[in-house]
């Protein structure tokens, strides 16, 4: 690898751009290919590229081979993906976040927590945590959710969790889940049915929130959410028994 | 294959160390995880930067080819020829060699120059 390389690739995971580093292992050249372009040492045909991109877009590190009739490798290829952080918004600066920011932190997401009431989103409570206090529809639409991002509600307030709902449903995140009993969820559905999501938006919620795993204390409640966003992420098994 | 990748800050904290050793003019090799059969400790895309004494960053299984891979990565700083190494280790001698689950882990070795 040659240290340009390796320094263009630390320059774009500060800036924090998907990219992936592609290495011919037959003949170590090395090519860096973003979502938009490519940057490198040798050339890729067109199906090659799309390969790679799909890697990206599935995060997924691993080998492009082709061989010949006989079986003989006639091609082999490395691909390692650095894709941006994984980021988690939770919204409600309350008793739970306090633990879960800490341990996303931990499974490498950047944390990002959303509450109007300074008194609950302060430095104090949440020291490290980048803390948003606009209002949660205004603040979730300005944070470009986008495929690697995951958003908790946790107010039990329906006056902070409902306009966070609307916009996360919509968007493309890839799991969002609400805090509240089953009934306080099916009030909630009736609400945000009203203010006019379909029912294809809605089933995309996670509601109650997390795995059911017994979880009492905050910590483990905290827990059951990882679990289930982890589940969500990487098609875990126990997904399958869902109803 | 589609292994996850490993957590993003395990890799830039690797990736920083190369760039600084590196910068420091010593020399450094870089071993990657680009395959793993069976069980194996550390996912495809795992990374360990070496330099000219063996010191190291990152790693590419839960230590037991630590040994091995830094043994190459020497002769790979020596003569800039990236190495395809293969480790494969039965579930009896899994133990002995540190692979406590067995399977099999093919690492890519390379010079960063």
């Amino acid at each position: 690898m040659r240290t340009a390389t390796l320094q263009r690739l630390l320059q774009a995971r500060a800036d924090k751009e998907p990219v992936a580093l592609v290495t011919d292992l037959t003949t170590g050249l090395q090519t860096l290919v973003f979502p938009d372009r490519v940057e490198g040492g040798f050339g890729l045909s067109p199906a090659h590229l799309e390969a790679v991109r799909d890697r990206i877009a599935d995060d997924a590190s691993g080998l492009i081979e082709e061989e010949d009739a006989d079986g003989g490798m006639t091609l082999r290829l490395f691909v390692q993906v650095h894709n941006p952080p994984l980021r988690l918004i939770l919204v409600g600066a309350v008793h739970i976040a306090q633990h879960l920011a800490p341990m996303a932190a931990m499974l490498g997401y950047g944390v990002t927590v959303v509450d109007p009431r300074g008194a609950f989103a302060s430095e104090g409570r949440f020291p490290g945590v980048e803390l948003d206090t606009r209002w949660p529809d205004e603040a979730l639409a300005d944070l470009a959710i986008d495929a690697r991002t995951a958003v908790v509600t946790l107010t039990h307030d329906a006056k902070l969790d409902d306009p966070a709902l609307l916009v996360a449903l919509r968007s493309p995140a890839f799991y969002v889940g609400s805090l509240g009993s089953t009934r306080t969820h099916a009030k909630r559905l009736d609400r945000l049915r009203v203010q006019g999501l379909r029912d294809r938006q809605m089933a995309r919620l996670h509601a109650p929130v997390g795995l059911d795993i017994g979880a009492v204390s905050p910590a483990e409640i905290a827990l059951s959410v990882l679990a289930e966003i982890t589940a969500v992420r990487r098609n875990g098994r126990i997904l399958l028994h869902r109803d | 294959m589609s292994t996850p990748n490993t957590n993003p800050s395990d890799i830039d904290d690797v990736l920083e160390t190369a760039a600084r050793w590196r910068g420091a003019g010593r020399k450094v090799a870089m071993a990657t995880v680009i395959a793993t059969w069976g069980s194996s400790p550390r996912p495809v895309g795992s990374q360990l930067a070496v330099d000219q004494d063996g010191t190291m960053a990152g790693s590419v299984s839960g230590g037991c080819i630590e040994g091995a891979v830094v043994h190459e990565a020497k002769k790979v700083m020596e003569d800039g020829e990236p190495r395809l190494l293969s480790f494969g280790v039965s579930d009896e001698m899994a133990w002995d060699v540190g692979l406590a689950c067995g399977g099999t882990v093919q690492v890519y070795v390379e010079a960063v120059e």
